[in-house]
This record gives structure tokens, sequence and C-alpha cells, in this order.
């Protein structure tokens, strides 16, 4: 067997993976250095999939990619309007969101393609290989021949880290995330940043919907983001709420994933439910190593107290 | 926290689903009228679809409830159902020739231990990491579907190795049926176990000192030495082992056979049930047969008025949502009015 090729198949297996889960992690990310934690993410990245795989329909890849981004962001506004704007349990609000979201785009799909839902032929992305680069021996093809969502969601990542780091919006928002109280004092509107960074996040959720449709499966299915969201959620915390660390977080669970093509590959007999196991196990371990090392945003999941 | 609020989110949340059908081309009143007539049109009905959907509702409930009552959140239920179902059915298949209450009970018993086991690993990420119990039994929902799917298409596949199912299980561990419907006599269990927690809440100290840790760990400690690690992990194990329940309850009681995507999501709903009861045993139980009820109507809903059953699940997010804007406007009116913006003990500079 030809290690090299088999090597970068992985790779860009891996990043391919790991697309959807940086778009929603690094927009999680965004929300949680405000204070806020989403579970509606993964009901965000549902129906941004839906929407995307409707858009695409209608008008093409791209007309997918902006409905996802904003249907990614009204999921998440509701979301705001409960958990931040009137002060609701975070945790149960965003269950509830996903919840309905399950509810909402299950009943929207199955109206507008039948109750059997046959496999959709959706236009989707097609690599954009980058000359010369791509064809750099293994990490050519997982960095230079991807689709546009995944340059994309890569080039999310150092504008977050920007806007975090080296604005002023940046700073009050972080501000709100670890003192509330102390931001309010100093003039920052503590409900607007906390809603804003939400609205923001859902809607790069909604893109993590859509390159799992458009750059990934190629279809849509009900519940087709499989706890995702969720796994974007442990991701931030792996990478310890910043934007570098989330990255790699989303590119190593991108590997465990992919490694299922590896095997394969090498015809080992493991059952496939192994590998469908493997990811989410690997999460809650390298979670016990990582939690408590870390300190995430003081007041992560707290209600605002009061008027701000 | 009244009745009219109860009220005014179920209402909330089935006028939003008429809404919604209205503006998908759908005849509410038809839909809604079906809705009644499967879950409650007939005795039939009621028992058969209604009450045979709140056994695992109500039982799943009392446990979310129970662990909520101590501030902990078990949000993977799913996956400690599916954990229990497998258990039962792997003893169950063992027992053809035990007798049948014997049989019946070791295999709930397993359930029960499969629903633990599923909590154990959260509880020591809890414990000794730190890692919150919502993303931990979150995930491992997903571990367990993947198992249950490796069980019927591996060791536990029937015995043809057609299907991806398990064998039947043998009539000694199937759960008796209450005469003319299919409802198993697990209804009975379910209203005893929500008893069981009433008094344990209500009337024992362990209850007392599971709420104290809810209402506040440290002043728990401070006023009552309560150890706050050991009453967190106990309320955690028993709401994974009440969930492991369930999950026995629907292969000997229902399936008969371990199959896959045995639950229709009945630990999502089951959070849904327990706030709506706001946590009351009791309570637990109506708001259990009501979401059964609606569960019942929404199979009914898309056979006679083709709407997808999926629906539903708006009208609980609905329900959920009402109910926690409730509880915080609760908690928020009378404290704007007397203290001051507390100061933040400990704040951190940013990273």
């Amino acid at each position: 067997m030809d290690l090299v090729p088999l090597l970068a198949g992985f790779l860009a297996a891996a990043v391919r993976v790991a697309t959807p889960l940086l778009f929603a992690a690094t927009g999680e990310t965004l929300g949680e250095r405000a204070g806020v934690i989403n579970l509606g993410i993964e009901g965000g990245m549902l129906g941004g999939a839906l929407a995307a795989a409707m858009g695409s329909l209608a008008g093409g890849p791209w007309v997918g990619v902006v409905a996802a981004a904003l249907a990614g962001a009204v999921i998440a506004a509701v979301f705001a309007v409960v958990a931040v704007g009137a002060g609701a349990d975070q945790i149960i609000t965003g269950t509830a969101i996903t919840l309905g979201a399950f509810g909402l785009t299950g009943a929207l799909y199955r109206q507008r393609f039948g109750a059997e839902g046959a496999g959709l032929s959706i236009p989707t992305f097609d690599p954009v290989r980058i000359p010369g680069l791509e064809s750099i021996p293994l990490l050519g093809p997982a960095l230079f021949a991807q689709p546009a969502l995944t340059y994309l969601a890569l080039g999310f990542v150092p504008v977050l880290w920007w806007v975090l780091f080296r604005t002023r919006w940046g700073l009050a928002l972080r501000a709100v995330g670890e003192a509330p109280a102390a931001a309010r004092a100093a003039g920052v509107r503590v409900r607007t940043v906390r809603v804003l960074a939400t609205v923001i996040g859902g809607a790069l959720a909604g893109l993590g919907g859509a390159s799992l449709v458009l750059a990934q499966v190629g279809t849509f299915a009900e519940k087709m983001t499989a706890g995702r969201g969720f796994v974007a959620i442990a991701i931030v915390v792996l990478g310890r709420w910043h934007p570098v660390g989330v990255l790699i977080a989303a590119v190593v669970f991108g590997a465990a994933t992919a490694l299922q093509f590896v095997f394969q590959a090498m015809g080992l007999a493991v059952p496939y439910q192994v590998f469908l196991m493997l990811p989410y196990a690997l999460t809650l371990l390298a979670l016990a190593g990582v939690v408590g090392r870390v300190e995430a945003p003081a007041s992560l999941g707290r209600a605002l107290d009061g008027d701000s | 926290m009244s009745a009219a609020t109860v009220a005014a989110a179920l209402l909330t949340g089935l006028g939003v689903l008429a809404i919604g059908l209205w503006v998908g081309g759908y005849d509410p009143g038809l839909a809604l009228a079906a809705l009644w007539r499967g879950a409650f049109g007939s005795w039939y009905a009621f028992t058969s679809a209604t009450l045979l959907r709140a056994v695992p509702l109500i039982v799943i409930g009392l446990g979310f409830a129970f662990a909520l009552q101590a501030g902990a959140l078990n949000i993977g239920a799913e996956g400690q159902f599916y954990a229990g179902a497998i258990a039962a059915t792997w003893v169950g298949l063992h027992l053809a020739h035990w007798p049948a209450p014997l049989a019946i009970g070791a295999a709930l018993l397993a359930a029960t231990a499969g629903g633990a086991v599923w909590m154990v690993l959260p509880v020591w990420l809890k414990l000794r990491f730190g890692v919150i119990e919502v993303i931990s039994t979150l995930l491992l929902n997903f571990v367990a579907e993947s198992l249950v799917s490796l069980m019927v298409q591996g060791p536990m596949q029937e015995a043809t190795g057609i299907f991806p199912q398990s064998d039947a299980l043998p009539a000694a561990v199937r759960l008796p049926l209450i005469p003319g419907s299919r409802l198993h006599v697990g209804i009975v269990l379910a209203i005893g176990l929500s008893l069981l927690v009433w008094f344990i809440m209500s009337k024992t100290v362990w209850g007392f000192r599971l709420r104290a840790i809810g209402a506040g760990p440290r002043a728990a400690w401070v006023t009552g030495r309560i150890n706050g690690r050991r009453v967190l992990a106990i309320a955690l194990l028993v709401s994974g082992a009440f969930a492991g329940v369930a999950g026995g309850l629907e292969v000997t009681g229902v399936s008969y056979a371990l199959y896959q995507h045995l639950s229709p999501g009945y630990g999502f709903t089951a959070i849904a049930v327990a706030l709506l009861a706001r946590l009351h045993p009791a309570g637990v139980v109506a708001a259990g047969i009501l979401f059964g009820a609606l569960e019942a109507g929404a199979g009914a809903m898309q056979r006679d008025a083709g709407i997808p059953s999926v629906a539903v699940y708006v009208v609980e997010a609905v329900v959920i949502v009402v109910i926690v804007l409730a509880d915080a406007h609760l908690r928020r009116a009378p404290r704007q009015a007397a203290e001051p913006t507390p100061i933040p003990v400990g704040a951190r500079a940013p990273a």
C-alpha cells in the first residue's frame, strides 16, 4: 500500500469533516466570550442545512450559503430574545430551540419533498484548486484543493482573533463575558453585545450547516447534523475559547472522524459503528484533560441581573 | 408559577402549531380534530396510544426532575434509555426458562443498572475534572445510538442475521397487558415510581439534602454539612437509572426486541414533561400523559391529515420556552425592586 496518497487523503478528509464544526465552533466562541452558551446552535446548523438545500435548489450554491446564514441568524435571534433578552435559563432554552428546529426542519422538509424524502440532488461546491500549492506533497490536497466554504471557514479564524483581541468591540465583548456588571459600569451595553454576538454566532452555525450540505454530503436529511452543534460546543472548550485553539480542536476532531477512511483503505475489519462512536468518545476524553486547567468566561451561562 | 402559566404554555404551543399549519396550507381545524381523535378519541386510543407513550415520558421525566432538583441537567436520557434497553434485552434473551415475574424483574433490574452505568462517566468527568454534565451526557447519546446499531448488526442480531434487530424476547420477559389494549403494566410502575419520588423528595432527609444542594451548594455545606458532590453524583446516577428503566419497559412491554431508533426522542420530550410539571412528581404523571397524547395525536394527524408528525416537536419547544420565560420573569421581578446589582466576587482579568 502506498502511504503518501493514503495520508494525503486522510488529511484532506480531516479538513473536510472539520469545516462545518469549525464554522459552528467559531460562532459559538464569539457567543461564549460574551457569556452566552447556546445549545441551540445544533438547531441553527440544522436550519442552515435545510435553508442551504432549498436555496441551492432555487438559485445555486451561493444563494444556499446566504439562506443558511440567515436561517442560522434567525434561529439564534429567537434564542437570544428568550435567553438574553428575558434572561431565561440558557441551557434549557438552547435545548428547546434545538428541539423546535428538529420539528420545524423535519416538517418543512417532508412538506416540500414528500414523506419519503428521496435523496435530493443539490447543486454543490466543487473543490477550488490553487495552482502550484495544490501539488505540495501531503498538505496540498488538504489545504489547497478544498471547496470555497472551507477557505471561508479558515479565513474566519484570524478575523475572529483580530476582532476579539485587537478591536474595541472585542474588548467590550470579552468584558461582558468576564464581568458584566463592570462592563455595564464602563458604559458597555451588555445586553446588546450579548445579543449581537449570539446572532452572529448563529449565522456562522448556519454556514456550518450549509457546508455540511453543499460541500460534504450533497443532500439534506432529517436530523442530519447528528450532534455536530453539540460537538462544536465541546470543541470551544477544548480550544480554550481561543480561535486558534478552536481551529486545532476542530481539525483533531475531523481527523478522528476521518480515521475510518484510513482503516477502510487498509482493509481492517472493524465495525463501522466503532468509527461513528470514536470522535464522541475522544472528545469526552479530551475534555477530561483540558477542563479545570482553563477558565471559561466568568459569566458564562449566567443570566444578567437587573437592567442592562 | 401557577396553573395559568401551564395552561398558557400549552395553548401557546398549540396556537403556534395551528398558525404554522395554516401558513403551510393545511386545515388547522381538521388537523387538531385528528390530533384529538388519535389521543382521546376512544378508550383504545387513550390506553394503547396515549398512555403507552406516556410511560417512558413519565419515567424519564421523573429522573430528569430528580436530578434538576439537585441542580444537575441530564440531557442524555436518550443514551441512558438505550443503555437500559440493551441491558434488558441482553438479560431477557437468556431468561426464557425463568418464571415470568422473576424474569421480568431481572430484565428491569438490568435496565436500571444499564442506565446508571451510562451515567458513570459523566459523573466521574464532572466530579474529577469539572466537565459539565450537559455536554458529557449529550455526547454519550450519540455513542449509545451507535452502540445499539453495533449490537443489532453484531453480537445481538437476530438468528437469521438479516434484519438489524435482536431476537424477539421470550414470553417470560414480556410485561402483562391491560385487557382490551396494548398498554402494558409499566403504567402502574410509572405511577408507583412517581409516588416513590414524591415520598423521597418531600418526606425524607435525603430529599431535603437534594433540594438544599439545588438551592445553593455552599449554603447547604455551611449550614448543614451536606456533601454536594455526593448528592449530585447520586442524583445523576438515579436520573440515569430512571431513563434506563424506561428503556427496559419499552423492550419488555412494547417492542419485544431491540431495534435502532427505538425512542422517537423520549429523552428530550421528557425534559418538556418535567419542566411543565414544575418538577413535581404528580405533575410529571399528568404532563407525561399530556405529551403522550400529543405524540399519539401527532401520529393520527399524519395518517388522517397528511401533516408531518415531527411538527409536535415545535409544540414541545414552545411549551418549554414559555415555561422558562415565566420562570425568568418570576426570578427577576422581586429582585429588581429590592436589591442593588451585586458586585461579582472573584472576577478575573480577561485572558
